[in-house]
């Protein structure tokens, strides 16, 4: 649809996340508690980069704020030119339906609904047509290679496959970034490698990859590495 | 859009249902039963005031009554073997009333009596009504066949009566009643005219029970045989010999069982009312009448009516406060079983408010299923109270539109709280839950 206009916006080069002096911080009790002080940070549209560092280190309170399910404390975060810190709730789940697409280490597939339907949900609050969405959930099976599993709950399917279908589904709304948690964490080697290689793939094809990982593996694929520690940027 | 947005959520509400099916079914139970409740006790209720106003209306919303009542024993008259007793309305009652009370419309003096009738040699015990032409006027009879009594019957004292459909069905098996002559007493009198049957429920049993006892034995089951009101004094006479007890026999003289004065509108029943009493307690001074106003048991049985609907609807009303608690209570628990989904639904674009329409929606599912099947219940037991019970029930189009909507304002009101617990839980924090 008239989503993909997007990609032709923002050519390759273009800045689409920016941080600048970005802070947040947690109220405990009477202590506050810095989580990320003072970031700075620009990722670039058709970028791949992984966010690596120690438990504790930020990379969970980092990832939210890129997936715009949290705000700044302070600072500046833009998304695609747009000032996240500005908006309230309503715009933030509509950004984030139509921006981001979320892929999480334990699939978070919805065991309710089979695999189409479930790669329909961003598309549904979207406010795409019946048909729409169904056509396109079913090109995106396909796309990650279930094509002919479209009726299948999560239970039926096996890890690899369920993080296929997860792919699938953050691919929906074709999202300016797709932001990976741990996407393989719960997987096998060879089944992670197999998501990987999508992932992969779905880079060479022009989108911007923001992955949060352990996995010295996936860092390797990626262009940069962001390493945090104690809030704060160490290295990238 | 908007339908589709409706199907889908309708669709994904059934699938989360049934997936938990028994607690789902236990929980529209309370529903079910408090829907199924409201409607059976309207129908009954409303069975109930129909029949009363039927029959109240039968006696004739215009109409005033006033009976012949058996005035309290007096033992003044020290006879030994016999006694003779005088009371009740007479014919100057009735002229009275005729000349001193405006917006009369009819009156009509009627002599009661129960008697046996004889045709050929078939016997049927009967009610006769000695009264006037104009009897249809104050009554719901229809004539069926021949003519009704005529001026002329009362003129010449004729030997001539009407019967009601059900004397014809017991005395004339094959033969056409019209022109025929049966025998009541010692003497003949022809049949000019079949009207339908006075119907008469338990009801009106009891009230003409509480009027005059001893002067009818209860019309319900007898047929009525109408004869002109001077035609019954002249055969009849109007001595009567009670045989009572152990005191021996005893004489009673009672011109009219009834008059029955009828009005031109409903207004002025009630004055009406009063005048007759000042009158008719001038001029009686012991109490052997009784007024019977047909529109005042009308209004009491719109009372009655009206407080047996707030007291069925409170009971109503208590049972679908539980009913909707238990849903509450189960959306609760299921808001925080999902509250998994509830995040992963909130990172995929969802706002606040589809939060709210999700679960709502099931909530609302749950209660219009719960409503219809207790519509279907509901209708189903007024007809086995019906059946079993021989109690009439009606079911009301406005009782089934009430109960559905109850069952949904209670869907909306027990739904909202859950779904807005659902609505405003942490997006992060419901990723992280397990």
């Amino acid at each position: 649809m008239q989503k993909s206009d997007k990609t032709v916006e923002f050519s390759n080069g273009t800045p689409i996340v920016v941080f600048e002096q970005l802070c947040k911080s947690y109220q405990l009790g009477t202590v506050e508690l810095q989580v990320l002080r003072d970031i700075d940070l620009t990722i670039k549209d058709g970028e791949y980069v992984a966010i690596m560092g120690p438990s504790g280190s930020g990379k969970s309170t980092m990832l939210n704020l890129l997936g715009c399910l949290d705000r700044p404390t302070s600072g500046l975060y833009s998304l695609a030119g747009q000032d996240i810190s500005a908006l309230d709730d309503d715009q933030l789940s509509l950004i984030r339906g139509a921006r981001i697409g979320f892929i999480f280490q334990s699939y978070n597939l919805i065991q309710q609904l089979n695999v189409i339907e479930n790669i329909e949900v961003p598309m549904y609050y979207q406010g795409f047509s019946e048909d729409a969405s169904a056509k396109r959930a079913r090109e995106l099976a396909t796309l990650v290679g279930l094509g002919d599993r479209l009726t299948h709950r999560p239970t039926e399917l096996s890890g690899g496959q369920q993080q296929r279908v997860a792919i699938a589904r953050s691919l929906a709304n074709d999202p300016l970034i797709i932001l990976a948690d741990e996407p393989t964490g719960n997987l096998d080697s060879e089944s992670g490698a197999e998501i990987l290689n999508i992932l992969v793939d779905l880079h060479k094809k022009g989108k911007t990859l923001i992955v949060v990982t352990h996995d010295e593996n996936i860092a390797a694929h990626a262009e940069r590495i962001i390493e945090l520690f104690d809030g704060q940027i160490k290295r990238q | 859009m908007f339908l589709f947005r409706l199907r889908r959520t309708a669709k994904l509400g059934i699938k989360s249902l049934w997936m938990h099916r028994l607690r789902s079914t236990l929980t529209t139970l309370g529903i079910i039963f408090g829907v199924s409740s409201v409607i059976a006790m309207l129908a009954i209720g409303e069975g109930a005031s129909r029949e009363a106003q039927a029959q109240i209306a039968r006696l004739g919303s215009r109409n005033i009554i006033i009976k012949t009542v058996k005035p309290p024993e007096q033992k003044d008259v020290s006879g030994e073997g016999e006694t003779m007793l005088e009371y009740g309305l007479t014919y100057l009652d009735a002229e009275r009333f005729r000349n001193s009370i405006p917006n009369v419309e009819v009156i009509v003096p009627s002599r009661l009596l129960s008697e046996q009738v004889w045709y050929r040699n078939r016997k049927v015990a009967i009610e006769v009504i000695g009264t006037v032409p104009w009897y249809p006027e104050i009554s719901p009879i229809q004539l069926q066949s021949g003519r009704f009594l005529s001026s002329l019957d009362m003129h010449h004292k004729r030997g001539v009566c009407v019967i009601d459909e059900k004397v014809v069905r017991e005395l004339f098996v094959f033969d056409e009643p019209l022109g025929q002559d049966v025998k009541m007493a010692r003497d003949y009198y022809r049949v000019v005219g079949i009207v339908s049957t006075q119907e008469s429920g338990p009801a009106e049993e009891n009230l003409g029970n509480e009027v005059a006892a001893g002067q009818s034995q209860g019309g319900a089951n007898v047929g009525n045989i109408y004869l002109p009101l001077t035609t019954v004094k002249k055969r009849f006479g109007e001595m009567s010999l009670q045989i009572s007890g152990s005191s021996g026999r005893s004489l009673e003289r009672v011109e009219l069982q009834e008059v029955i004065v009828k009005v031109r509108s409903m207004d002025e029943v009630l004055p009406t009312r009063e005048t007759l009493e000042t009158l008719l307690s001038r001029f009686h001074k012991k109490n052997d009448y009784q007024v019977i106003v047909p529109l005042e048991l009308l209004e009491q049985a719109r009372q009655t009516q009206r407080i047996f609907s707030i007291v069925l609807g409170s009971i109503a009303a208590i049972s679908l406060l539980v009913g909707g608690i238990g849903i509450m209570n189960i959306m609760l628990a299921t808001v925080s079983e999902r509250t998994r989904e509830i995040g992963i639904r909130r990172a995929l674009g969802a706002k606040k408010q589809d939060i709210i329409f999700q679960f709502l929606s099931e909530t609302l599912l749950l209660t219009l299923a719960g409503g219809i099947l207790g519509i279907i219940l509901g209708s189903f037991i007024p007809f086995l109270v019906t059946y079993f019970g021989r109690m009439p029930t009606v079911i009301t189009g406005r009782s089934l539109v009430l109960a559905f909507g109850i069952s949904a304002t209670v869907g909306i009101i027990f739904g909202l709280y859950p779904a807005y617990r659902a609505a405003n839980m942490d997006p992060i924090e419901s990723l992280r839950h397990e």
